[in-house]
């Protein structure tokens, strides 16, 4: 049997949400919605999970308050201590109220660049890698659902096709793939 | 979807669907350049020319060229850094502040300011780099293994501190600004014809697709870097603030100067943008999209920031005097009535008296009036950092050392060079980049469109 994809197209995003609803309850599972800004309540409805990237960034900041520390106690305690104006520069505890800034600027650095690189990864949106959406409107004013009979065995082609002519979609291309 | 109050006025004016967000921000790049902007990218071209002349001759020869003396070591060098990374100030509190507090108003200015904060630290870090004299040493700044030693850095000093911060600042607000252009370079590559332009869009949209699960991430990364580049802000007026505040020098040894610093940060940051967003608007056609609402908005932000901005001015003249030290009072005695009073008295008129104005509603709403008070803004606050900086320190504890600073043809050549360098980013920024957060105006059209909120006050009644 050959594999078939559907791209539905919606020209407003309430109704692709509507229609989306209706497609989940009646046992579609929706692939993916490709749209031109985030549609808000859309994530529950398709099964998108919560991403844990705000997990990665904290880890990534930590890191950076961690490194910053060690580092000001290397440079300025262990290897090479220097009376500045009598300031203490014997101890890490001691030194530490002059540290604060760098620390604190150092762990922004590594939280936001971090995460910002995380982000770019997970979403393999990196330069030169091509655009995948299946339709240039999509950045622009449409709204396209992708449902693939890969991920909907229990029913045929034929059955999806017909459901998701039933919605309030205003184009519907249907594609065989491998 | 989220509602708005009906006696709300609209973000959004005019009769517009998603598809005239579009072709209203994209059309002005797929067309042919205007004549104006030939023009003024021109002239920007041309001045920012003579400043990397003077930029240029300044590190052949030395910074014996400025007008820097024995008595005054740091006059308008540094007051053009702290001045410039005032103006950056306001990009990331329009984009990060405000989105945190949900004010859905940024999202016709977020873009465009956030431009100017990017330009406007890359020519604040123009001064101290070439401040240094030796600029081909200036990575000695870092903390890196060397010969000398090592020899580090000294993490004590709120000089290196200033290191850190204005280049945290830069990166953060750089991959912020390009985290919110990503999706809609997508959408100028999907418009594209030309297969050049098209291709080179494709590159900068990193292949983005606008899948359910990347704009969830897309949202929560704005929310994430919203969230840590707020406090960044702050800090880094803060730590710009101490290095004058941490000395010992009276005028400035004052615990006032962080939070007066970054208020002024925001005052100056607020008319910049409005002096740059005024003219963008009308040239741009965007009037609906920025439009007096906006502006208002602005103003209120410029009458908070600068009625603090004031106090602080009043608060340090009072503890001057009250404080008893009198060496503390001199300098501010002859702040105002000395050789340089007459920047003082540019300062407080600028600074203090004319952000008042704006308490009279219908001066608030004039896009004329805002214009010209957002030049008189921008020159007050230059003044402020030249009073702070320059009749502190020309006049210190021993009377035969006085002196005094005058510019000279190359003090002005660098700084104008650097109005004309920033022109000339924003002016290239406004013809190749989508000057609005497409995205977020297309997710605020239904809540706050005037079409839109029309259609809804007729079906609830």
């Amino acid at each position: 049997m050959s594999k078939k994809v559907f791209h539905v197209m919606f020209d407003d995003e309430e109704k692709l949400m509507h229609s989306a609803e209706g497609l989940v309850e009646k046992g579609i599972k929706v692939k993916d919605v490709y749209s031109p800004f985030p549609i808000h309540g859309l994530d529950p409805i398709i099964g998108v999970k919560r991403t844990r990237l705000a997990i990665a960034s904290f880890m990534y900041a930590s890191t950076g308050t961690a490194l910053a520390l060690l580092g000001m106690w290397y440079f300025m305690i262990s290897d090479w201590p220097m009376n500045i104006g009598g300031k203490p520069s014997f101890s890490l505890i001691e030194n530490l109220p002059a540290f604060i800034p760098v620390t604190f600027e150092f762990s922004v650095l590594c939280g936001a660049h971090g995460m910002a690189i995380t982000y770019l990864l997970r979403n393999g949106t990196l330069p030169g890698v091509p655009a995948s959406n299946p339709d240039p409107r999509t950045t622009d004013d449409k709204f396209v659902m992708e449902i693939t009979t890969d991920e909907n065995h229990s029913m045929s082609s034929e059955d999806i096709e017909a459901l998701v002519r039933d919605t309030d979609m205003i184009e519907l291309s249907i594609k065989d793939y491998e | 979807m989220q509602k708005e109050a009906a006696i709300r006025e609209p973000l959004i004016l005019g009769d517009k669907s998603y598809k005239d967000i579009t072709d209203d921000v994209v059309g002005p790049i797929e067309g042919p350049a205007p004549r104006t902007w030939k023009l003024l990218i021109t002239i920007a071209g041309l001045v920012a020319f003579y400043g990397v002349g003077c930029i240029l001759y300044l590190i052949g020869t030395g910074i014996g060229v400025w007008g820097l003396n024995k008595t005054v070591g740091w006059a308008w060098d540094i007051t053009n850094f702290v001045w410039w990374v005032g103006i950056g100030h306001a990009g990331t509190l329009i984009s990060a502040v405000l989105l945190l507090f949900r004010q859905k108003w940024r999202m016709a200015i977020n873009r465009s300011a956030e431009a100017m904060t990017i330009f406007a630290v890359i020519m604040a870090a123009i001064f101290p780099g070439i401040h240094m004299g030796r600029i081909w040493c200036a990575y000695w700044v870092f903390p890196l293994p060397n010969q000398f030693g090592s020899l580090w850095v000294n993490f004590n000093s709120p000089l290196l501190w200033d290191v850190f911060a204005i280049s945290t600042y830069f990166s953060v607000s750089l991959v912020f600004w390009y985290i919110g252009l990503i999706p809609d370079f997508a959408t100028i590559r999907d418009r594209m014809v030309k297969p050049l332009p098209k291709k080179i869009y494709g590159i900068l949209a990193f292949g983005w697709s606008g899948r359910a699960k990347n704009w969830t991430r897309f949202e929560e990364v704005s929310l994430v870097l919203a969230g840590i580049a707020t406090p960044l802000v702050f800090s880094v007026h803060s730590i710009v603030s101490m290095d004058f505040a941490t000395s010992v020098i009276p005028g400035w040894h004052t615990t006032i100067f962080p939070p007066y610093f970054v208020s002024g940060a925001v005052f100056s940051g607020f008319a910049m943008v409005q002096t740059l967003l005024l003219i963008m608007r009308k040239a741009m056609n965007l009037e609906n999209y920025i439009h007096v609402r906006h502006v208002e908005y602005m103003n209120i932000v410029i009458i908070v920031t600068g009625s603090i901005v004031g106090v602080a001015y009043l608060t340090e003249l009072f503890i001057s005097w009250y404080s008893g030290v009198e060496y503390e009072s001199y300098a501010f005695i002859n702040r105002f009535s000395g050789p340089y009073s007459w920047s003082y008295w540019i300062m407080m008129t600028c600074n203090v008296i004319s952000p008042q104005l704006f308490w009279v509603k219908k001066w608030r709403r004039s896009l004329t009036f805002t214009f010209v008070l957002s030049i008189v803004v921008n020159i007050g606050m230059w003044f402020e950092r030249y009073v702070i900086i320059v009749t502190s320190i020309h006049r210190d504890y021993n009377p035969s050392s006085w002196g005094e600073f005058h510019a000279t043809s190359i003090d002005i050549g660098i700084f104008v060079g650097t109005i004309g360098i920033f022109s000339t980013l924003f002016l290239l920024f406004a013809r190749f980049f989508p000057v609005l957060a497409l995205n977020e105006l297309k997710s605020i059209l239904k809540s706050s469109g005037e079409n839109f909120k029309k259609l809804h006050h007729t079906d609830n009644h």
